[in-house]
């Protein structure tokens, strides 16, 4: 038995999965930290949901070794369930409780649930206590639903697509909860559209794609985003230039030289989060048509 | 959740039945909270059978064996059609949405043991039918001068064969509603399984009329069984002698429903899902 601090709170290693003849993911390796806030981001099918699903006890593997807490999550018990947490996305499924109702409720399932009342303060829903679960807004829905997930003190919190839906200000408040949690010393999943969320929240961002894992890291370094060229663009005198270098800061130094002042209209762009992703995914897309075809063969 | 890692379930059998049965109890409790609440559900549910029992009573009448008029036949068909609706349809309509809007999946997700979940569908469909039951039997003894069973023997058959009925109807229900692939279909799959069944288990129309291969057709299935034995409770003896055996065949009846429980329980094993089929993603 290893001490608890030692071990990762998630483990995984080789997983593999299939729906039927297609590989919904390949050989898949990674693995979260505990306290860390990792998230998991992709196109639709690229098999986020998938890989949450498994850590989570879901759905089964078809290869491989994962382990969450120490324990395979398809196999583990009560025991297990009462240290992770799950938040998920519904619509409206307790339509005739209201919101006390809901969150004593499910702190009845747990050995050591959050005190319901401090809990309903805590995600901001004081003021909705006696409201029908039905007639909350998408934003109060969501609160909800991140209540119930973290009502039972989970060492693991697992988050599926948490803000799709939210404006901006609900966004950076539910963000400020999830750091708060991780702050506590909770371990956080969470998959995600929004590569400005992976970039204010995550401490590591995996990247998926076509079922494999494309990247994985800090946010800033993702795909060599701090080493590749950053462009750098000004008015010259016979109009817009643009240079692409590895060394923005000398460029903008000697520019600054050979103008003899202020370049016009200068900017510097590091490629963003958006930039990266978005031909990591693209790069992964054609590399997985291929891969399918091999394995299809193979099987046959 | 220190206590509980350190004390495994399989070392604690009583504290975890304790445990099942408590949140069991709370979940039918909630269960029911919530039905009541659903004012539509609990008008259409609790008069759908009365509406059909005034609506085939006025349809039919006259007598159609000595003493026995047709209402009076139609009391105990009712009474075991509305069993099946609380039972199978409106139990596998309502998990079929509840699979669909992911409550079944964030209850998975959670510690409470999963038998605490049927537990409490159990309790729910048992409280909804008695009221039920106990509308339309005070509804057909105004309307149609029901007489209640004179005996303890009856109402014991009574007892029993509502019970075991509604419980393969349960059982069958939870089953079913693993088969719609979301909430929009589930009506459209539940109910013509309950609508046929009325037809061709003497629930509504006299069970003999029907050309045999119907009535064996209909013999398969648990509603032919709980009309039956309902209407050894609700009629005279003297009708025994009328229906296609030519006796209650109470035996039989426990057989059917009995192995019904067997079967159901089986399917509802093998089908359960606590998430919706598999969408991408």
């Amino acid at each position: 038995m290893r001490p608890l601090g030692e071990s990762p709170a998630i483990e995984v290693r080789g997983l593999r999965k299939l729906y039927g003849e297609t590989v919904a993911l390949h050989d898949i390796d990674f693995e979260v930290h505990r306290g860390e806030i990792f998230a998991v981001l992709g196109p639709n099918g690229a098999g986020k949901t998938t890989t949450v699903e498994i850590l989570e006890g879901f759905r089964p593997r078809d290869g491989g070794t994962v382990e969450v807490l120490g324990q395979d999550p398809f196999r583990a018990g009560e025991e297990w369930r009462a240290r992770i947490g799950v938040v998920l996305q519904t619509t409206g499924e307790f339509e005739d409780l209201n919101v006390g109702e809901v969150v004593r409720h499910f702190a009845r399932y747990y050995p050591d649930a959050q005190d319901p009342d401090e809990l309903i303060d805590r995600v901001g829903l004081t003021e909705k206590r006696d409201a029908r679960a039905s007639k909350l807004s998408g934003g109060q829905q969501r609160r909800l639903d991140v209540a119930l997930g973290i009502i039972g003190r989970p060492e693991v919190l697992f988050l599926d697509e948490p803000t799709t839906g939210f404006d901006p200000q609900s966004r950076r408040d539910f963000w400020q909860l999830i750091r708060d949690l991780a702050a506590g010393g909770t371990t956080i999943v969470l998959t995600t559209h929004y590569l400005e969320e992976a970039e204010q929240l995550a401490d590591r961002v995996a990247v998926i794609a076509g079922g494999r894992i494309v990247d994985i890291g800090v946010p800033q370094t993702l795909g060599g985003r701090d080493t590749e060229a950053t462009v750098v663009s000004w008015m010259g005198p016979d109009g817009p230039e643009t240079v692409h270098t590895t060394t923005p800061t000398k460029f903008a130094a000697d520019l600054h030289a050979r103008l003899g002042g202020e370049a016009p209209g200068l900017t510097v762009h590091r490629p963003s989060l958006e930039d990266v992703y978005l031909q990591m995914i693209g790069a992964a897309g054609t590399a997985a048509a291929a891969g399918t075809t091999v394995v299809t063969t193979e099987d046959r | 959740m220190t206590a509980l890692t350190v004390a495994p379930a399989r070392r604690l059998p009583r504290a975890r039945l304790r445990r099942i049965v408590s949140l069991g109890l709370y979940r039918g409790q909630l269960e029911l909270l919530q039905f009541f609440r659903g004012t539509e559900t609990v008008v259409f549910s609790l008069l759908f059978p009365v509406f059909a029992l005034v609506i085939f009573s006025s349809m039919f009448d006259g007598e159609i064996a000595p003493g026995v008029t047709y209402s009076d036949y139609l009391v105990p068909g009712i009474i075991a059609t509305g069993l099946m609706v609380t039972g199978f349809q409106t139990l596998a309509i309502s998990i079929a949405i509840e699979r669909d809007r992911g409550g079944l999946k964030r209850i998975a997700a959670t510690p409470m043991p999963r038998s605490a979940y049927f537990i409490g569908k159990v309790i729910m469909v048992l409280v909804t039918s008695v009221v039920e039951t106990a509308v339309l039997i005070a509804v057909s003894v105004l309307l149609y001068g029901t007489h209640l069973p004179g005996t303890a023997d009856a109402w014991f058959t009574f007892g029993w064969v509502s019970i075991l009925g509604v419980t393969a109807c349960a059982l069958c229900g939870i089953a079913l509603s693993s088969l719609p692939r979301n909430s929009r279909s589930a009506p459209a799959v539940v109910a013509p399984f309950a609508f046929v069944l009325q037809f061709i288990s003497g629930a509504a129309l006299v069970f003999t009329d029907l050309p045999a291969w119907l009535q064996w057709v209909a013999s398969v299935f648990p509603l032919k069984w709980m009309c039956q034995g309902l209407r050894s409770v609700f009629l005279p003896d003297s009708y025994a002698a009328h229906e296609a055996a030519h006796s209650w065949q109470l035996g039989w009846v426990a057989v059917s429903l009995g192995g019904w429980v067997v079967l159901g329980t089986i399917l509802c094993l093998v089908t359960f899902r606590w998430t919706k089929t598999r969408d991408g993603g």
